[in-house]
C-alpha cells in the first residue's frame, strides 16, 4: 500500500522551498521547512488469532522562521493554500515576542551537505508481504513462544510492523534534500507461569530496514520463552555491594548514559557531569565510543542531520579520554565550537540533539568469560523505571536477572535495585565482551560494572 | 455557554461533514460484519513558548487533524485513520478498518443518542494565540522568581504550554459525543550550582483550565519557588539508604505509588487477559483494611478529567479498592462487553492515530484518621518522601518502581538530612498490605501527570494522604 512512490518527491521538494521563499516574502530574514509523510501498518496476533490490524498513514509540515536573531516556529497536517498561509503567518507572529539571541541561526552556507554515498535506508520489501502473510510472521513467532514449554500458556501476543518514511528538508540557504526509510519488525512477549501461579513475561523482537534481513519468526519467539522462562521463580536478595554484569540489551542504556552526560545542550548549562572534562579520563581506559550516522543500513543512519548537515563519524570517548561533545548549530555557537552533525528536528520546535548509530566498542571477552571471573554478583537482564539523575549522575533503578555464583548463573533475582553514580560506574567498567550486536540505533556488549549497591532485603 | 452542539458544529463547519457522512462510514466499516464500529474526530492546537538564560528562546504552534475508524469483531480490532477528512478518504479508512471481519454486511443503529455530559472544565473564550503576551509575561515571572530565591540558582528554564483539543465521536451502538478539552501547563526547571556541586529542581502544574489559572490560584512564582528550593536542598544532600525500611510519603504527588503498585494492574485489558498480577484477586485482599483507593474523571479542571472518554462514555468515579479488598476494574466498551463486566468510561487514546484502551483518569487514596506529624512521629529509621519523578510497572509479575526526587531521613521520629534521588521498589498486590498509618490530608497532585502504555501517552491525576508503609525497598547506595 506504500504510497511513498519516487513521482511525490519533485512536488514535496517543491513545496518545501515554495514555502520557504513564501516565508521570505513576508518578512523572515532566513526560512528552514521539514515535511515528513509516513505509512504504518501492524497487526497483533494473541493465542494463535487477530487481535489488531492497523494500517494507515500521516503526513506533516513544520516551519522555523529567523527575523534577524529571533526565531520561532509552527507545525500543521493542513497541506492546503489556505493551511499555509496560516503556517507562516503563525510562525512570523511568534517571531514578534521572541527574544534577540545572537547564537540563533542557520548553520553557514559551507556546512550544509549530503553523505555521498548511498545508505541503503529504504526498502519497500517490507510492505511487499500481503497481509495474510504479515500476519502470518505475527501468528508464528507467537506460536514459537507458546510452544517452547508446557509453563507457557499465555501470551501479550505476537507482533509484526512495517513503516516506511519520507523527510523532505529545505532552506533558504540554498539547502534541499530529502531520503526515504524503512523499517519492519517482528517481535513476541510470552507469558510463563510457576507452578505457585508466580507469572512472568518477558519479550524478544527483530528490527531491520528490510524483510529478508528479519531474524526468523520462530528463532525470535524461542529466545522471548528462553528470556521468560528463566525469570520463574525469581528470589530478593539481601542488600550488598558485588559485581554486576549488565546484558548487551540492558547495557545500551549506559552508552545512552554516555551521549546525554555529552550532549551539547546540557554541556552549556553546566547541566552535565562532563561540562568542562573534554580530553579528560571520564571513563575506563578500555572504553572507546563512537557515534555515526554514516554506517550503511543503520538504525540510526541519515544522509544529513536535522539542520541539514552531513552526519558523520565521532570518537566520543577514547581509551576513556573524553574527545568530542554532540552538538548542533546552535550548543556549537554557544560553545565556540562547530556542530558535530547531530541537530534533530521534529516538525514543531528548536532543533535538538540526537544521536546516530551510537556503541561502545566490543572488547575481547566472550560474555561467558566475563561471568566465569565473577565470584558472587548479579547479571541484570532487565531494568525498570527511570531513575537516572544527569546533573548529579545518580543512579537508581528497579532491576531483575539472575545471581552469579562461582562464574555461573544460578537463580533468577527480581524486586531489587541497582544503584550507583554514573561518573564511578564509567570508571568501574573492569570487563567488555566481544558481543556487540545492533538491534536498534543504540548498542553495547556485555558489561561488567564493580561497586555499585544492590537493595534488596 | 458552549453547548455540545457547538463542539459538533466545529466539525461540520471546518471539514464539510454531515451526520448522513458520519452514518455512510459506519455503514461501510460494518460492510463486512462486525460487532462495532466507531469514528473518532479529532482537531487539535497548540501553543508553547519557553524562556532559557532569561531570553525567550522559543515559540512554536501546532495545529493537527484527523480521524481514527475502528471495527471490532469479537476480540478482533481493525484500525485505520487519516489526516484528510474529505468523503472519500474517510470511506476508504473505513473500508480499510472493516478488513478486520468476514461476514455479511451489519447495519449501524439507526438514529444517534447524544451523550449527556458535564461541564467539568472551562473552554477559553478566546483563540490560544489571542495572549500571547499574556503567557510570555508568565514564564519571564517564573525566570525572575527562581533566580531570586537564591544566588546559587544559575540556571534556569520555564515554558508554559497549552492545547484545545476537540473530538466529536460517532458510533454504531448509536453513540454521539463531542467535547471540547482545554490542557494548560507550566514547567520550570533550574540548576543550582554552590562551586561544589550541581543539583536539580523542578517544578510546575496546571490542568483543564485556560490562563487564568496561572493569575491567580497557582502562579509562576508558586512553580518557580518549588524548583529553586528542592534544588538548593539538594547542594546539602546525603546519600540515600539502601534496603528495607519503614517508608512515609508525603500527601499529592507521591499518589504515583497507586498508579503503578494498583491502577496499571487494575486496567481490564490485562485482566481480561489474564496478564495482571491482579488477574483473578476481585473479591481478596490486596491493602491494608485502612485503603480505599478510586479512580475518578468527574472532578472539576483536573488533568486527568474528562466530560466524555474517548469512545463517548461518560466519565465516572471507580472504587478500585474499598478497605483492603479489590472491588474492580478499569473498562472500556470492548473489556466491559467481553468480561461481562461495568462499564466505567474509562476508554482513552494519545490521538485519532490510536486504538483506545482502559485507561486511568485522576487515581487516589482516600483520606484517613492520622495526624501527618503522628505517621513521622512514629518512624524509628525510615525515608520521608515528598516528591518524585516518575514510575514503572511490570504488569504482569507486580513489581513496580518510582523514584523519589525529594526525600529526608527520618530518625528517630524527626526528618534529618535530604536525601539524594533513589528508587523505591515494590510487589503491586503486595505493597498496601503495609500501609499502617494514613493521613487525614488528601491532596492531588498539581497537574503534572502522563502515563504511557503501549507508546500512547495521556494526562493523569494522581493523589495520596500522608501514608505510613511498615517496609518498602529503597534503592540508595548508603547505610
Amino acid at each position: 500500500m506504500s504510497s511513498l512512490t519516487t513521482e511525490a518527491t519533485t512536488d514535496l521538494q517543491q513545496l518545501a522551498t515554495d514555502i520557504v521563499t513564501q516565508a521570505r516574502k513576508a518578512g523572515a530574514t532566513d526560512a528552514e521547512v521539514v515535511i515528513r509523510e509516513g505509512d504504518e501498518f501492524s497487526t497483533t496476533v494473541r493465542l494463535g488469532e487477530v487481535e489488531t490490524l492497523k494500517e494507515s498513514g500521516s503526513r506533516g509540515i513544520g516551519l522555523r522562521v529567523f527575523v534577524g536573531q529571533r526565531v520561532a516556529s509552527t507545525s500543521s497536517s493542513d497541506f492546503t493554500e489556505d493551511g499555509i498561509r496560516h503556517l507562516i503567518s503563525g510562525a512570523l507572529g511568534l517571531a514578534s515576542v521572541t527574544s534577540e539571541d545572537p547564537f540563533v541561526g542557520l548553520a553557514d552556507a559551507a556546512e550544509f551537505g549530503q553523505v555521498d554515498f548511498d545508505l541503503n535506508l529504504y526498502h519497500d520489501d517490507v510492505y511487499s508481504l500481503p497481509t495474510a502473510e504479515r500476519i502470518e510472521y505475527a501468528r508464528r513467532c507467537e506460536a514459537a513462544a507458546m510452544s517452547a514449554d508446557t509453563r507457557i500458556q499465555n501470551s501479550d501476543g505476537g507482533t509484526f510492523d512495517a513503516a516506511t518514511g519520507r523527510k523532505v528538508f529545505a532552506n533558504s540557504r540554498g539547502f534541499v534534500g530529502e531520503y526515504l526509510s524503512s523499517y519492519c519488525s517482528v517481535s513476541t512477549s510470552p507469558i510463563a507461569m510457576s507452578k505457585n501461579g508466580e507469572m512472568q513475561r518477558d519479550y524478544w523482537y527483530s528490527t531491520a530496514r528490510m524483510l529478508g534481513k528479519l531474524d526468523s519468526p520462530e528463532s525470535v519467539g524461542a529466545e522471548a520463552a528462553r528470556r521468560t522462562l528463566r525469570r520463574l521463580d525469581g528470589r530478593r536478595i539481601p542488600t550488598q555491594r558485588a559485581p554486576i554484569v549488565f546484558a548487551p540489551e540492558i547495557a545500551r542504556s549506559l552508552i545512552g548514559a554516555i551521549f546525554e552526560a555529552a550532549n551539547g545542550d546540557s554541556i552549556y548549562r553546566g547541566a552535565s557531569f562532563f561540562t568542562g572534562k573534554l580530553g579528560e579520563q571520564v571513563a575506563a581506559e578500555s572504553i572507546n565510543v563512537i557515534d555515526d550516522g554514516t554506517i550503511v543500513g543503520g538504525y540510526g543512519s541519515s544522509p544529513f542531520d536535522g539542520e541539514g548537515l552531513p552526519t558523520r563519524r565521532k570518537v566520543i570517548v577514547e581509551n576513556g579520554v573524553l574527545k568530542t561533545y554532540l552538538l548542533n548549530t546552535y550548543t556549537a555557537r554557544k560553545l565556540n565550537m562547530q556542530s558535530t552533525g547531530n541537530a534533530v528536528r521534529g516538525l514543531a520546535g528548536n532543533p535538538g540533539i540526537s544521536s546516530g548509530n551510537l556503541y561502545l566498542e566490543a572488547g575481547k571477552l566472550s560474555p561467558e568469560e566475563i561471568l566465569r571471573e565473577v565470584e558472587s554478583g548479579f547479571y541484570v537482564t532487565e531494568l525498570l523505571g527511570q531513575g537516572v539523575n544527569m546533573v548529579t549522575g545518580d543512579y537508581s533503578r528497579g532491576a531483575s536477572g539472575l545471581w552469579i555464583e562461582n562464574g555461573e548463573l544460578t537463580y533468577p533475582v527480581q524486586e531489587v535495585t541497582v544503584a550507583g553514580n554514573l561518573k564511578d560506574m564509567f570508571r568501574n567498567i573492569t570487563a567488555i565482551g566481544n558481543d556487540l550486536d545492533f538491534r536498534g540505533s543504540v548498542a553495547s556488549p556485555t558489561l561488567r560494572i564493580d561497586g555499585m549497591t544492590i537493595a534488596g532485603e | 455557554m458552549t453547548t455540545s452542539t457547538g463542539h459538533q458544529r466545529y466539525f461540520f463547519e471546518k471539514f464539510g461533514l454531515s451526520e448522513r457522512l458520519l452514518e455512510r462510514c459506519l455503514g461501510e466499516a460494518l460492510s463486512a460484519g462486525g460487532d462495532y464500529a466507531d469514528l473518532f474526530f479529532e482537531s487539535v492546537s497548540a501553543t508553547s513558548i519557553g524562556i532559557d538564560e532569561s531570553l525567550v528562546k522559543s515559540a512554536s504552534q501546532g495545529v493537527s487533524a484527523g480521524c481514527g475508524i475502528r471495527v471490532v469483531s469479537g476480540e478482533r480490532t481493525g484500525y485505520a485513520y487519516t489526516d484528510n477528512l474529505s468523503a472519500d478518504r474517510l470511506l476508504h479508512a473505513a473500508r480499510t478498518a472493516a478488513l478486520i471481519a468476514s461476514g455479511p454486511a451489519r447495519q449501524p443503529v439507526a438514529g444517534f443518542t447524544e451523550t449527556q455530559s458535564p461541564n467539568l472544565y472551562p473552554i477559553p473564550a478566546a483563540d490560544l494565540d489571542s495572549d500571547l503576551n499574556t503567557k510570555l509575561n508568565l514564564v519571564m515571572r517564573a525566570d525572575r522568581s527562581a533566580r531570586a530565591y537564591d544566588t546559587r540558582i544559575k540556571q534556569v528554564r520555564a515554558s508554559y504550554s497549552d492545547e484545545l483539543k476537540r473530538i466529536l465521536i460517532a458510533a454504531s451502538d448509536g453513540t454521539y459525543a463531542s467535547d471540547t478539552q482545554p490542557l494548560a501547563r507550566l514547567n520550570v526547571f533550574v540548576l543550582a550550582n554552590d562551586g561544589q556541586q550541581t543539583t536539580r529542581g523542578t517544578g510546575g502544574g496546571g490542568g483543564r483550565v485556560d490562563i487564568s489559572y496561572f493569575l491567580s490560584e497557582k502562579t509562576p512564582e508558586h512553580f518557580a519557588t518549588e524548583a529553586a528550593r528542592t534544588a538548593i536542598l539538594q547542594l546539602g544532600a546525603v546519600a540515600a539508604p539502601a534496603g528495607e525500611m519503614e517508608v512515609v510519603l508525603g500527601p499529592g504527588w507521591p499518589g504515583v505509588l497507586l498508579h503503578e503498585a494498583v491502577g496499571h494492574g487494575l486496567e481490564a485489558d490485562f485482566n481480561r487477559k489474564k496478564t495482571s498480577a491482579f488477574a483473578g484477586l476481585i473479591g481478596r485482599q490486596v491493602a491494608s483494611s485502612k485503603v480505599t483507593v478510586v479512580d475518578n474523571g468527574t472532578m472539576p479542571s483536573r488533568r486527568g478529567s474528562l466530560n466524555v472518554d474517548d469512545e463517548g462514555s461518560p466519565t465516572q468515579e471507580t472504587v478500585l479498592i474499598e478497605n483492603g479488598i479489590l472491588k474492580g476494574y478499569l473498562s472500556d466498551k470492548l473489556s466491559a462487553r467481553l468480561m461481562n463486566m461495568p462499564h466505567t468510561g474509562n476508554g482513552r487514546r494519545e490521538s485519532y492515530q490510536q486504538i483506545p484502551m482502559p485507561r486511568m483518569t485522576n487515581t487516589y487514596m482516600l483520606a484517613g484518621d492520622d495526624a501527618p506529624e503522628d505517621i513521622l512521629r512514629s518512624v524509628k529509621r525510615g525515608l520521608y518522601a515528598v516528591n518524585f519523578g516518575g514510575g514503572s510497572v511490570d504488569i504482569t509479575s507486580g513489581k513496580f518502581v518510582f523514584s523519589a526526587s525529594e526525600a529526608y531521613l527520618i530518625e528517630d521520629g524527626k526528618i534529618t538530612a535530604p536525601v539524594r534521588d533513589a528508587t523505591l521498589i515494590g510487589n503491586g498486590p503486595e505493597a498496601l498490605k503495609y500501609v499502617s498509618m494514613i493521613g487525614h490530608d488528601l491532596q492531588l497532585d498539581e497537574g503534572v501527570g502522563t502515563c504511557g502504555k503501549d507508546g500512547q501517552s495521556v494526562p493523569v491525576g494522581v493523589g495520596m494522604p500522608t501514608i505510613k508503609l511498615d517496609r518498602m525497598t529503597v534503592g540508595g547506595t548508603g547505610q
